[in-house]
């Protein structure tokens, strides 16, 4: 590829653009303000900041929060559903649940409301067999119905239509010569799996994010193309993936988790190179934290996501876990006299005492601000006003000087992190000492290797811009397509050569669909993998097969192994069957040079402070030498006490912890256990 | 810090949230691996760190099946007790014992339970406990709710605490006997692995925690855990205006004897303690209706859990709770009454008293009662497509009670329970069934300031074959009770279709073996919540809305909410 190629990501906070010149190996950057509710003025404010001429752009890749703001917010479009009669309230009905385990309130918002939700007579069986046929006159009239009521989109979900989807598909084709647009989602066009709840709310997520999609990336695409870029704008997906903006919003549901997905693609892209392709990403901004598990070199994807309390999206996405702390979360001693940080959140308005935007109530990052961990000089006045604040929410109840309590904050905000990321890691078998942690987000790198140690974790990788990784992730991340197909069937009456046909004829499709894609990629892989059990159980082992042609005895070796791993115990009593076969087909892409993500330029030859100050570890002061770190040579050697500041974030060496560098300009922490 | 203690505040902290992800880990892994469906999917069980000495509840999953809090310290007390009084044999490293007695600090015989020490040095350090519910335990109906049961023998196989592992090896003799005496036996052994694998993943996690912070660090945590949760709690009865507060809640019939059962509370605080007083309640009863000790405490410290969901789940936070007036009552039966219907219903009736008192005493923070049952309604035959029998589950959920500052939510779980119901689909798979609805049960909802949620309203037809229906549900007599001038919520009502001949069952809400053929239809309609507050208080905008969206019709809305 010969001309630039450019990875922006819409934030919460701050729209992030990277530049790469593969050509000169030349990397430019900005970092502006977001742009809300329209977020391409952001963008296009990036582009200007960092100089560039869209005209010189050879590709724009996309990361954007326009869909998870739609559904977080319930900012949607106006959408109406057709059902099968006897069944419209299923999207409201859900599956018997409440918000939390205990509690008996709480509030339930169905996607599409009632008067909405309309019902024609149609049925299948649950072997795809007409029960009823479909009444078309009735359908028309249900169309005109929602149609008349303004409803900009639309969604036709029959029962059972995954296994014969005959009467969704005669319906959307009515539906199509009625509906004044093409915002029309089958249910079964999306996710083609029983479960009419999960199926009906990802159809009707989809559809009410559509037009909204489709009208933010045309208007960010003119605009883009006014100022000279002529090339195809690309999306990142939520499984890692990108798609053309041309194609993006027919599966505009697939785009809700695409934020956190390209941090995890920067963390796959710089462990590749960093020789460390097995890390636990540890993302921590300002109201939560991300951790997602990467083994050997390859993205976690899931196709069972719920994005908040009932709402399934059953498409495949990386597999990113979300705690509620963040550098905004509140710390309070409770009723018992037992210290408690978060989940509340003093979010970024008013925000931590030390923002002195009116946050009355101590936060993580007051915390790290009263242990010198952040430089105080940076918050002013508001610095005192965090450590009055911290000596009388946490010091005063608890009989604490201010700095104990602040690094009291500090050690449960860990042990909580340090939960979700076990959950991530050991609950599913893995062991943390075969890890790094790749930590990056504003806050991840305050907190990064005191969370190692805690999890026992011999190595932290910063990357060269922890603050910019998400924009990253789009440069990086390769074009990637998803398939599954459920069989369901016990292992020894498998027809495997209906098994190859299937895994063979996935693979064929998405090859197909990334030739279409016109870009360019160094090769095309496939990965087989099987979602297996033992007949009778309802939850699923994923299973990597080594081709697409697996014996019957591969598969059943492989799930015996993967089952001992994670359970502890064998099953010979019972036979092991197969429910899916899956195949990811990812084009990649030329490997970006990373090394200039800190200008070399600015470079010494020997790391040496700019300053020192004092920091608190384990119950003292200690003058600790910062600095600043792109003035770090390329391989630093330096043993903690120490802070290394950057533009976007601050990294803490505890006492002992060695840093050494790679080429890359990635910091690696060996953390001593 | 003051007082005996010396840990200090922070690796406090670390300890308790270290050892609740111990259990919500041994939750998960149960779960995944389980076979059962009533395990892996509607995760009806529950997992926890018990203590040595006495049994008491140190700690357990955040995840677990609400009913089984503290339940299983007062089995692992049975069982500490025993071992102690030269019962039950002593236990060796790697031995996992099995119970589901009832009158040995159980529920019903359905939930089985495993325990495991744990060694320190050479001692029991703690117990490690989880319970299962067992699709079937044997018994006279397939699953064990019967709803007519009269004595417990009839309700299946009774297992006093006996090694199921000894040394870390299954014991087939004692397997052998209980594969002999349950249905559908052969997938169990997954279960059972399941359930041990659990304890197993539980004790490694542990001992890793016990390593990193040492065993008397560890141990005095503990205490003061203990301690602390007792604080909070009694911080939390504070907030409680002193004074005595009455609520009755009733079970329609006991599923024999065809009368309510009443449950009748006085709660009382008094300086930080506060007492529950079921004097007055209806006697042991005939039918299945009958609760068992360690479940009516468990109920109240469900309840109360519901109330302040802050209180870690703790022995401590039960220390100043005090349940009196059971005895000689249908919540302290003994055997050989039949229980089955105890976890399920009773539990519901009894946290429902608990609400409906105590709104009245800080009507911020509880709801009017919600639906309250688990809506089982059992289905069994055979396929003569497959040739094969299948015993069929739906479980359904019913309105929550509206709440000061919002209206309840529709087909909320049990009480009781955190079970997802079933998909229509897979149910369809499964069994020669069609559903001809499942919608929203409209009108159901109590009137109030803020209504009651609504219930569901499904029906199904049997396509092939004949099969025996049965019911256990409640709230069939009268519907959830309104609060603070609010309407209860919508009965439960069950109907059989023969044709176009519609029955509706003697007890209501509860019937066995009822015969159904091709065609033959049931439907039921599930209890809408209490309202709260009076419906004249309601902004108007809500009613319209309500009627807009057909949740009730015009004519309901004007003799529900008068001018409004």
């Amino acid at each position: 590829m010969a001309g630039l190629v450019a990875g922006v990501d819409v934030g919460g906070t701050f729209t992030d653009l990277v530049i790469f010149d593969p050509a000169s190996g030349g990397v430019r950057l900005a970092k502006v303000p977001t742009s809300l509710p329209n977020q391409a003025p952001g963008v296009l404010a990036a582009f200007e900041a960092a100089g560039a001429d869209l005209a010189d752009l050879d590709l724009i890749v996309h990361g954007t929060t326009t869909t998870t703001n739609a559904v977080l917010e319930r900012q949607l479009a106006k959408t109406g559903i057709i059902t099968t009669a006897g069944f419209r309230d299923v999207l409201e009905l859900g599956r018997r649940t409440r918000p939390q385990a205990y509690g008996m309130s709480g509030r339930f918002v169905p996607i599409i409301p009632r008067n909405l939700r309309l019902e024609v007579p149609e049925r299948m069986d649950a072997r795809g067999r007409v029960v009823t046929p479909l009444d078309e006159a009735a359908l028309r009239a249900a169309v005109g119905t929602l149609r008349d009521e303004g409803c900009e989109a639309l969604v036709i979900h029959f029962l059972h239509a995954y296994a014969n989807p005959a009467h969704e598909l005669r319906a959307g084709e009515i539906a199509a010569g009625l509906w004044p647009n093409g915002y029309i989602t089958l249910g079964h066009a999306l996710l083609s799996e029983a479960r009419e709840y999960e199926r009906g709310v990802t159809a009707a997520v989809n559809a009410s994010v559509q037009p909204i999609l489709e009208r933010y990336i045309a208007r960010l695409a003119g605009e883009l193309k006014a100022r000279g870029y002529t090339r195809d704008l690309l999306v990142m997906n939520g499984n890692g993936g990108m798609v053309s903006a041309a194609h993006v919003a027919r599966e505009a549901v697939k785009t809700v988790m695409s934020g956190p997905a390209s941090g995890v693609m920067a963390a796959v892209a710089t462990g590749r190179r960093a020789g460390m392709p097995n890390l636990l990403t540890y993302d921590m901004g300002g109201t939560s934290t991300d951790v997602a598990m990467i083994r050997g070199g390859v993205a976690p994807v899931s196709n069972e996501i719920e994005v908040e309390y009932a709402m399934p999206i059953h498409v495949p996405m990386v597999d990113v876990r979300t705690v509620g702390a963040g550098g905004g979360s509140i710390a309070r001693v409770d009723e018992s006299g037992m210290l408690r940080v978060g989940p509340e959140s003093a979010g970024s308005t008013p925000g931590p005492v030390c923002y002195g935007r009116g946050g009355t109530r101590v936060t993580i990052s007051d915390a790290n601000l009263v242990l010198g961990r952040l430089p105080a000089a940076r918050f002013g006045q508001a610095a005192d006003a965090a450590r009055a604040a911290m000596a009388e929410q946490i010091g005063k109840p608890l009989g604490l000087s201010v700095e104990a309590a602040a690094e009291a904050v500090v050690r449960i905000a860990n042990t909580h992190m340090a939960g979700a990321v076990r959950m991530v890691s050991i609950s599913l078998g893995a062991d943390p000492r075969d890890f790094a942690l790749f930590a990056f987000g504003g806050a991840g790198p305050l907190h990064a290797v005191a969370l190692a140690r805690e999890l026992s974790v011999p190595k932290v990788l910063v990357p060269a811009r922890p603050g910019i990784t998400n924009a990253l992730g789009c440069v990086v991340a390769d074009l990637r397509h998803d398939f599954v197909r459920t069989l369901n069937r016990p292992l020894d009456a498998l027809d495997m050569a209906e098994a190859h046909g299937v895994l063979a004829a996935q693979e064929a499709e998405g090859r197909r669909l990334i030739a279409e894609e016109r870009i360019e990629v160094r090769d095309i892989r496939a990965e087989y993998t099987a979602d297996m059990q033992f007949v009778g159980q309802t939850h699923l082992l994923r299973v990597a097969l080594p081709s697409a042609t697996p014996t019957r005895d591969q598969l059943q070796c492989l799930f015996e192994a993967a089952y001992h791993a994670r359970f502890k115990v064998e099953l010979p009593e019972i036979r092991a069957s197969v429910m899916n076969l899956n195949v990811s087909v990812t084009g990649r892409r030329a490997e970006l040079d990373l090394s200039r993500l800190i200008d070399p330029v600015g470079r010494r030859a020997t790391a040496e402070p700019q300053a020192t100050r004092p920091v608190w570890f384990a119950g003292a002061w200690v003058e600790t030498p910062v600095y600043w770190r792109d003035h770090l040579p390329l391989a630093p050697d330096l043993t903690g006490p120490a802070i290394i500041e950057q533009m976007d974030t601050t990294l803490v060496v505890d006492p002992g912890c060695r840093v050494t560098g790679d080429a890359d300009g990635n910091l690696i922490v060996g953390v001593e256990a | 810090m003051k007082g005996l203690f010396m840990i200090d505040p922070v690796t406090l902290a670390v300890i308790q949230a270290g050892l609740q992800q111990v259990c919500d880990e041994m939750d998960l892994t149960f779960s995944r691996a389980a076979f059962s469906p009533v395990i892996a999917e509607a995760d009806d069980r529950s997992d926890g760190i018990y203590s040595a000495e006495d049994g008491s509840l140190i700690a357990q999953g955040s995840k677990g099946l609400p009913v089984f809090v503290g339940v299983m310290q007062f089995s692992t007390r049975t069982l500490v007790q025993r071992i102690r009084d030269g019962i039950t044999a002593a236990p060796e490293p790697g031995d996992i014992y099995i119970v589901n007695d009832p009158y040995l600090g159980g529920t019903h015989l359905m939930d089985v339970r495993f325990a495991m020490p744990v060694w320190r040095g050479g001692r029991i350090w703690c117990w490690l406990s989880n319970t299962g519910h067992w699709p079937d335990t044997g018994g006279m109906v397939p699953g064990g709710f019967s709803a007519s049961a009269i004595s417990a023998e009839q309700e299946g196989l009774r297992l006093p605490p006996v090694k199921l592992f000894k040394k870390g090896v299954l014991d087939a003799e004692i397997w052998a006997i209980i594969q002999s005496n349950i249905r559908v036996a052969d997938q169990r052994i997954g279960d059972v692995k399941a359930q041990a694998s659990a304890l197993m993943v539980g004790a490694e996690r542990l001992a890793q925690l016990m390593d990193r912070y040492g065993d008397d660090t560890v141990t005095e945590a503990v205490a003061r855990m203990r301690d602390l949760a007792a604080r909070q709690m009694r911080a939390m009865i504070g907030l409680i205006p002193e004074g005595s507060y009455r609520a009755e809640a009733y079970v329609d019939s006991d599923g024999v004897v065809n009368e309510p059962l009443t449950i009748a509370l006085t709660v009382t605080r008094k300086g930080d303690a506060l007492t529950f007083d079921f004097t007055g309640s209806s006697a042991p009863c005939m039918g299945p209706m009958n609760s068992v000790r360690a479940t009516t405490l468990s109920s109240v410290y469900l309840a109360m859990r519901h109330i302040f969901p802050d209180v870690p789940i703790s022995a401590g936070a039960f220390e100043p709770l005090h349940v009196t007036g059971i005895e000689g009552t249908f919540l302290d039966a003994h055997y050989p009454r039949p229980v089955s219907g105890c976890a399920a219903e009773v539990s519901q009736r009894i946290a429902e008293a608990v609400f409906a008192a105590l709104v009245q005493a800080i009507p911020d923070r509880v709801t009017a009662a919600p639906a309250g049952t688990s809506g089982n309604f059992g289905l069994g035959g055979t396929d003569p497509e497959t040739g094969a029998g299948y015993v069929m589950y739906q479980i359904s959920g019913g309105g929550y009670g509206g709440f000061a500052g919002g209206d309840g939510i529709a087909n909320g779980c049990s009480t009781i329970g955190i079970s997802k119901a079933p998909p229509v689909e897979i149910m369809e798979q499964k069994y020669p069934v069609l559903y001809r609805r499942y919608a929203l049960h409209e009108g159901s909802g109590g009137a109030g300031q803020w209504r009651g949620g609504f219930g569901l309203d499904y029906e199904i037809e049997l396509l092939r074959g004949t099969a025996r229906a049965s019911f256990v549900m409640d709230h069939g007599r009268s519907g959830p009770k309104g609060a603070l001038g609010g309407q209860d919520g919508a009965v439960n009502r069950v109907e059989i279709h023969y044709g176009d001949q519609v029955t509706i069952p003697e007890h209501l809400s509860k019937a066995q073996d009822i015969v159904l053929a091709p065609g033959d239809r049931v439907r039921v309609r599930t209890p809408g919540g209490g309202g709260y507050g009076a419906p004249g208080s309601r902004d108007p905008r809500a009613v319209a809305e309500d009627v807009a969206l057909g949740r009730y019709t015009a004519e309901q809305a004007a003799l529900l909410w008068p001018g409004r």
